[in-house]
């Protein structure tokens, strides 16, 4: 989000109260440009074809931390299909998100297995803790909560996911703890400019 | 890699290398997801930190999963020439202790050893060894033969234990029809689910005229409570790679796709480690083992779409798409992946054909049932006393994997159900357990085989929760696109979560079933139409619960919450301790310290949040 602030992007409420990104100053063109440089780059690994619409969502949503409104646009753009196609790929899968999310996903797995082993006082944990509820943000942007249909650790559950690291056995008392060696953990963001 | 020859020559230096490498004592940690996620990876670093610190002359290597996901952190100990221990639960506090004793004193660390592998004569002893182990004792790995023993992430180990022998018998000693009648002589069929014999499979995509053909690997995992696909691919990669290109060789395919699940990124890495390495050895490529055949096979990531584990609907999304199903006719083995002919087959499926290439197929064919033939993976999972991951031959039955393998309910608990088949199977009860193991024995009650999630339930469990449970899932993950699955299931799931807030009406059950019926003949894909199994299945074999829902406004398991009479203290026992009232969300228990408190009838909202603090068991419905 510091890397967008800094070229004058700022969120702001669309009517449909659906968060999009807008640009507040006079160089709209130049920041634009700027702004999907990353996915440019990315754009240039690929042929233009409609095949490739998924990975390449996959890796803008990598660079940019979400799918924003521009981003969708310049990819239908440059793989020469309708902008609603490509809206339709980016909404039909959970992965891909068009809001912005937290440097930490949490995924709480609330699968079978986790289900019948107390995952569910876990997810409430996470709730309590963080006072979000599932498919929110925390308002500085650290964590994103989420759960998850199944993780395919069920021989440890109930299990969460924190970014690419599995954790198995969770209880609700190790919650606190969880989070705190990620709230520590602050790498600096590198401002672009 | 150009012949057979070359590929023996290769195994024999390398297992003679790896005689050689054993003169070095060898520790070798569990490094699957399961066991990362119980701390694997801080037990390996302190393997190494341990190792440099003493400056040892010891191989540190890393295997996948071995299935006792009960035991996870494992950690194994090889010294050369004797037996290979496994030791469970380990800590990393555990780790210079092993070290001191075991590797540099011979002495086995008992209390924390678990099984080992005798070499040949040579044994520990009091520590039994895996085949004496209940876990074990009656499974048959084939699939599984090398997860857990080999590195995953080397493809020399799995050559030395014999792989790419089948896929260079395939290529340079048969035909795509001898291929194709060895698989169909041995009756594999699909390990995804439903079972189509994985033989025709092949020939109907072989016999359709084309010029270009692809193969597609089924890793989409998604059922909740399933893992196999997923240590298959951490713990031994090239088996399913080598499965592939027999198949691909089989129908005539160039080109093939793994489409693996992105929830699992070790998976995906080690995949690409295997893949690029098979392409080093020319087992990849262009005119392999010089047979003429070639073929190329690529990673595709899924994006988290349940409904991409049907055939059609995961095309769809290899080529772009919106993973929705579409009708079937025409077949993918007619017209397939942009329109060519095209042959899937599941993770587990792959995993086999080289086992059945290598035992004939009147080995393979010798393990499981005359229908059923050769192994199944199950993952075990919920109130069982052993979780992990276990292969049995077809035809065993229920209770032998739930009592004998999985040791039965923890805490001496009674069995109530199993769920087998995730959310397209069903809950078979206590009293079918000697039932065999075999795609139309599951069938016939109900379930299926789906892709081979095991979930145990004890009395705690409500299973009208556990249907709601499972039809919430397919409900979230309909695609849309057909009606009945769409809104039916809406309809369901609308009824289900009335009677689990206790406002169940006459006639719920019989409009469950008419609807899940209807849902079940009319459905798009199997998704939808699987999608009433667990319904149906609890409601034929539990229907007194869902009764007791409906007319005693009773949840019988305790689960659901909200139904009922309001809490009330009992002031015989209550000793004014206070818990409840800061439990209590909406402030309807009161009283003064140290004397028995109560409940406002009319303020509690049925949560039972206050009976779960009390710590002398003081409060109880309508007490």
């Amino acid at each position: 989000m510091i890397y967008l602030r800094s070229l004058g992007w700022r969120r702001v409420k669309t009517v449909e109260g659906v968060e999009s990104m807008a640009c507040m100053c006079g160089q709209d063109r130049e920041n634009l440009q700027k702004y999907l440089q990353p996915l440019h780059q990315i754009l240039s690994r690929y042929a233009g074809e409609e095949r490739y619409l998924v990975p390449i969502l996959q890796e803008a949503q990598e660079a940019y931390g979400y799918l924003p409104r521009e981003v969708l646009r310049e990819v239908a753009r440059k793989l020469n299909i309708s902008f609603s196609k490509v809206y339709g790929v980016a909404t039909f899968y959970a992965q891909f998100h068009l809001q912005p999310r937290g440097r930490h996903v949490i995924k709480v797995c609330t699968g079978t297995a986790c289900h019948v082993r107390g995952g569910g006082e876990v997810l409430k944990a996470f709730q309590k803790e963080l006072g979000i509820t599932p498919g929110q943000t925390t308002a500085d942007l650290e964590f994103t909560l989420e759960t998850v249909a199944c993780i395919g650790a069920c021989g440890l559950a109930p299990v969460i996911m924190v970014d690419e690291d599995t954790h198995g056995r969770v209880s609700p008392e190790s919650v606190k703890g969880i989070l705190d060696s990620y709230r520590k953990g602050t790498e600096t963001e590198v401002a672009a400019g | 890699m150009k012949n057979a020859a070359e590929l023996r020559e290769l195994r024999t230096v390398l297992q003679q290398q790896a005689q050689n490498g054993r003169a070095k004592p060898r520790i070798i940690v569990g490094m699957g997801t399961c066991g990362i996620a119980a701390g694997a990876k801080d037990v390996f670093n302190a393997v190494v930190q341990e190792v440099e610190s003493r400056r040892l002359d010891v191989v540190v290597a890393q295997t996948g999963c071995i299935g006792m996901c009960q035991r996870e952190p494992l950690l194994d100990v090889e010294l050369p020439g004797g037996p290979r221990v496994t030791y469970g639960n380990v800590a990393v506090k555990d780790v210079p202790r092993i070290i001191a004793s075991h590797v540099l004193n011979g002495s086995i660390v008992e209390e924390l050893a678990v099984a080992q592998f005798p070499a040949g004569e040579l044994r520990a002893e009091n520590v039994p060894s895996y085949d004496e182990l209940d876990f074990y004792r009656k499974q048959r790995r084939l699939a599984l033969a090398n997860c857990g023993r080999i590195d995953p992430e080397n493809i020399e180990e799995y050559i030395a234990a014999g792989g790419y022998e089948a896929c260079v018998k395939a290529l340079t000693e048969m035909t795509p029809e001898e291929v194709i009648a060895e698989v169909k002589r041995a009756g594999l069929r699909g390990r995804g689910g439903a079972g189509f014999p994985t033989g025709l499979k092949w020939e109907l995509t072989r016999q359709t005229p084309s010029t270009k053909k692809y193969i597609i690997c089924n890793a989409d995992e998604g059922d909740p409570g399933a893992f196999m696909d997923r240590s298959l691919l951490e713990g031994d990669p090239h088996r399913v790679i080598e499965g592939m290109i027999i198949g691909a060789y089989a129908i005539g395919a160039d080109e093939g796709y793994i489409y693996v699940r992105a929830e699992y990124p070790l998976a995906i890495k080690r995949l690409e480690l295997a893949l690029q390495q098979a392409r080093e050895r020319g087992f990849l490529g262009e005119d392999i083992f010089g047979s003429g055949f070639s073929f190329n096979l690529q990673i595709k990531k899924g994006a988290g779409a349940f409904v991409c584990g049907e055939e059609t609907a995961l095309m769809a999304s290899i080529e772009g798409k919106r993973g929705m199903p579409r009708p079937k006719p025409p077949f993918p083995s007619q017209s397939g992946l942009w329109g060519k002919p095209t042959n899937i087959n599941n993770v587990e499926t792959f995993a086999n054909v080289p086992e059945l290439i290598r035992l004939g197929a009147a080995g393979f064919s010798s393990i499981g049932t005359q229908g059923s033939t050769g192994t199944k993976v199950f993952a075990l999972t919920g109130k069982i006393a052993n979780t992990g991951l276990v292969e049995v031959p077809m035809g065993l039955s229920l209770r032998e994997v739930v009592y004998d393998i999985g040791g039965g309910v923890p805490g001496g608990g009674q069995l109530k159900a199993v769920q087998i088949g995730g959310p397209s199977g069903g809950c078979i009860p206590a009293e079918l357990l000697d039932l065999p193991i075999d795609y139309e024995s599951l069938r016939s009650v109900g379930a299926m085989m789906g892709s081979g999630g095991m979930v145990v339930m004890d009395q705690s469990t409500c299973m009208v929760d556990v249907a709601r449970f499972f039809l919430r899932f397919t409900q979230h993950e309909s695609c849309g696109k057909c009606t009945p699955c769409r809104e039916g299931t809406k309809r369901m799931l609308e009824i289900l979560d009335r009677i689990c807030s206790g406002e169940g009406r006459e006639g719920d059950l019989e409009l469950l079933e008419e609807l899940g019926h209807h849902i079940r003949d009319t459905s798009l894909c199997q998704l939808g139409g699987s999608a009433p199994n667990p319904v149906l299945s609890t409601l034929q074999y539990f229907r007194a619960e869902y009764e007791a829902h409906i007319k005693d406004k009773r949840c019988p398991a305790n689960v659901c919450a909200g139904m009922g009479a309001p809490f009330a203290i009992d002031g015989q026992l209550c000793i004014g301790c206070g818990l409840c009232i800061r439990a209590c969300p909406v402030g309807a228990v009161s009283g003064e310290r140290r004397k028995p408190h109560s409940i406002d009838p009319e303020a509690c909202i049925l949560c039972g949040a206050c009976a779960a603090k009390c710590p002398v068991h003081a409060i109880a419905q309508g007490a």
